[in-house]
């Protein structure tokens, strides 16, 4: 208990860290929020008023301070562009960010896990040299490099997926889920050879110990085998790594959803950088990294219940 | 860490020559001959593009705009009717040189750090690894794209320095726990025993047996540096246009797809190839540094 109470503390520590530093980095970063606002000829009065307004001329501690103390009510602030309340534009796009992460990680883990499976039985055949082959190509392609490739055949060449637009499921849950094919599997692959790669040498480690050799003696087939007694030992790192890049992933869906046009809060992100929103930027920020870091708490946390060797 | 070259005192004292006889001696497969072979000639020719016989890749007057691969436009021409071919070309020169700018300037800089902070341990350690999460904290890609965005300035220089920015976080900690692995070696003892400055037992001891391990991973990182140039890029965010560059190429074929692929797939297939070429190589080094780190 006192371990999990000590990375607690550093939790906090850690987001009071992050957020402080967005903010004063996109303080401090060259490049005015009024211009952005109010054009570069508005009249220095009309400047200052602003100024005062969105209370750029306090000290940024006290900036800092007072955003936090909001923040932690769940108040994000106003973005200066579109007058909308950051938390509730975050609310709104959120979802489809978050369905695309998971989306792309259950294809992915769906994917490699008969791949592992099938190489780790038989290391060295032709079926774990060509996955292995497979897996440098998959993690050679950035997801965003495969979604160019994947509009250039799907929806260029056969037509099978228009390019871009969005479908809420409440409208066409049919619709929907193709609007999410192609965006959700360009993000799935790279992550194919990861877990690929990372199950079949676990498992590979796994099938060589004396409890599968006992459970082999009585008498129990390979594929109760592998489900009952190897996957489960053997899924330790892939949950941690899977932790880690669904954290990363929140932040990488960005180019995914700007090539495939969807209204998610990759886009949101990339339109504050491109306006200086300074506020929405933040907000996207502390959104981003929260995500991240609590997500590796609780990797963290679930290693005990997956592995009992390892809880504290 | 699994990276760990050399465990034993022993095998320290000849370490840079073993492993310089370990690279002749070792066999190198097909798939990295034909990897090395395709960076060598990328390399040269975008090296040698001015005096190669290639198409101006800012002239618009190429070949028909939008025309696919012929004897005149090898690879097709872009909207504005500029050659693919050496379009590509001139764009593997920034991702070549921002690449390995950027991973080397983050594996210099994380390099130092890490040395430091798993050498002295204790304070020190604690306050740079605090930092290192934070640093990791921030999605990579976005992190990059504000400061290019904010410093308004998209030259090489600005980009390079975004680029090791991500990977510094990384490299520090790798670093580290490699350092902190070799520091727990008799022979690190031995040098300080004999009251070695702590700078000669890190340069003496600790450097040589850490460098091989970064050195493979600096050859995955350029890829992913590479990746990441061609994000910023696409988002129109990396070294300024006319110059070309993939991601940029890659951004406005996706808008002419339905009239031609090629603009949009041929700096893809570029950059797919050159990446694929450095995960064959770092993955095999890395694999022998693991095999050699089992064996002693």
């Amino acid at each position: 208990m006192r371990l999990v109470a000590a990375r607690l503390v550093r939790l906090v520590l850690v987001l009071l860290a992050v957020t402080s530093a967005s903010f004063s980095m996109i303080s401090l970063l060259p490049g005015d929020t009024v211009d952005s606002v109010l054009g570069a000829k508005a009249s220095a009065q009309d400047r200052e008023k602003a100024r005062e307004e969105l209370r750029l001329n306090d000290p940024l501690p006290v900036r800092y301070v007072s955003w936090l103390s909001h923040a932690t009510k769940g108040d994000l602030g106003k973005s200066y562009r579109t007058k909308q309340p950051v938390a509730e534009a975050i609310q709104q796009r959120i979802g489809l960010t978050l369905e695309l992460v998971v989306l792309s990680q259950l294809i992915a883990l769906a994917i490699a896990t008969p791949m592992a499976i099938a190489s780790a039985l038989r290391p060295g055949k032709w079926l774990d040299q060509t996955s292995s082959a497979l897996s440098l190509g998959m993690l050679a392609a950035p997801a965003y490099m495969l979604a160019v490739g994947m509009l250039a055949v799907f929806s260029a060449k056969l037509h099978w997926f228009s390019p871009t637009g969005f479908t809420r499921i409440s409208v066409n849950v049919f619709d929907h889920f193709r609007s999410l094919t192609l965006p959700s599997l360009a993000l799935a692959l790279p992550e194919v050879a990861i877990y690929m790669r990372l199950l079949r040498s676990e498992l590979i480690n796994t099938f060589q110990q004396d409890y599968i050799w006992f459970a082999r003696a009585k008498g129990l087939g390979t594929g109760a085998i592998v489900r009952r007694h190897a996957l489960r030992p053997s899924s330790v790192g892939v949950i941690t790594v899977a932790g880690v890049t669904m954290g990363r992933m929140i932040g990488g869906t960005v180019m995914v959803e700007s090539i495939f046009a969807l209204p998610g809060l990759g886009g949101y992100t990339i339109d504050a950088i491109t306006h200086r929103d300074f506020l929405a930027l933040q907000g996207a920020i502390v959104v981003f990294t929260v995500g991240f870091v609590i997500i590796n708490f609780v990797v963290d946390m679930l290693y005990g219940v997956l592995d009992p060797r390892t809880r504290i | 860490m699994s990276l760990i070259t050399n465990g034993s005192g022993a095998a320290h004292l000849d370490a840079p020559h073993e492993d310089d006889e370990g690279l002749a001696k070792a066999r190198l497969p097909v798939s990295n001959i034909i990897a090395i072979g395709w960076l060598i000639a990328l390399s040269l020719v975008a090296l040698f593009a001015d005096v190669l016989p290639f198409a101006d890749p800012k002239n618009t007057h190429a070949g028909k705009p939008l025309s696919g691969p012929s004897g005149h436009n090898w690879l097709g021409t872009d909207q504005l009717g500029r050659d693919l071919f050496s379009r590509s070309v001139y764009g593997a020169r920034v991702s070549i040189v921002v690449g390995i700018a950027a991973v080397l300037l983050s594996c210099v800089v994380g390099g130092c750090i890490g040395l430091f902070a798993g050498y002295s341990r204790r304070r020190a350690d604690t306050v740079i690894m605090f930092f290192v999460d934070v640093l990791l904290a921030f999605p990579a890609l976005l992190l990059a794209v504000s400061i290019v965005a904010f410093t308004n300035s998209r030259g090489p220089v600005t980009v390079v320095f975004a680029i090791a920015l991500i990977y510094l976080g990384p490299t520090v900690r790798i670093v580290r726990g490699l350092t902190l692995n070799v520091g727990k070696n008799d022979f690190v003892l031995a040098a300080r025993a004999i009251g070695s400055k702590n700078s000669r037992v890190i340069r003496r001891e600790v450097l040589p047996n850490v460098l091989p391990s970064i050195l493979s991973l600096a050859i995955v990182a350029i890829a992913g540096a590479m990746v990441a140039e061609g994000g910023l890029a696409y988002l129109n965010l990396s070294v300024a246009p006319p110059t070309p560059t993939w991601g940029a190429m890659m951004a406005s074929g996706v808008s002419k797809l339905d009239r031609s692929v090629y603009p949009a797939v041929v700096p893809a297939g570029a950059m797919f190839l050159t990446v694929l070429a450095l995960t064959v190589i770092g993955d095999h080094l890395q694999q022998r540094g693991n095999r050699e780190g089992g064996a002693t």
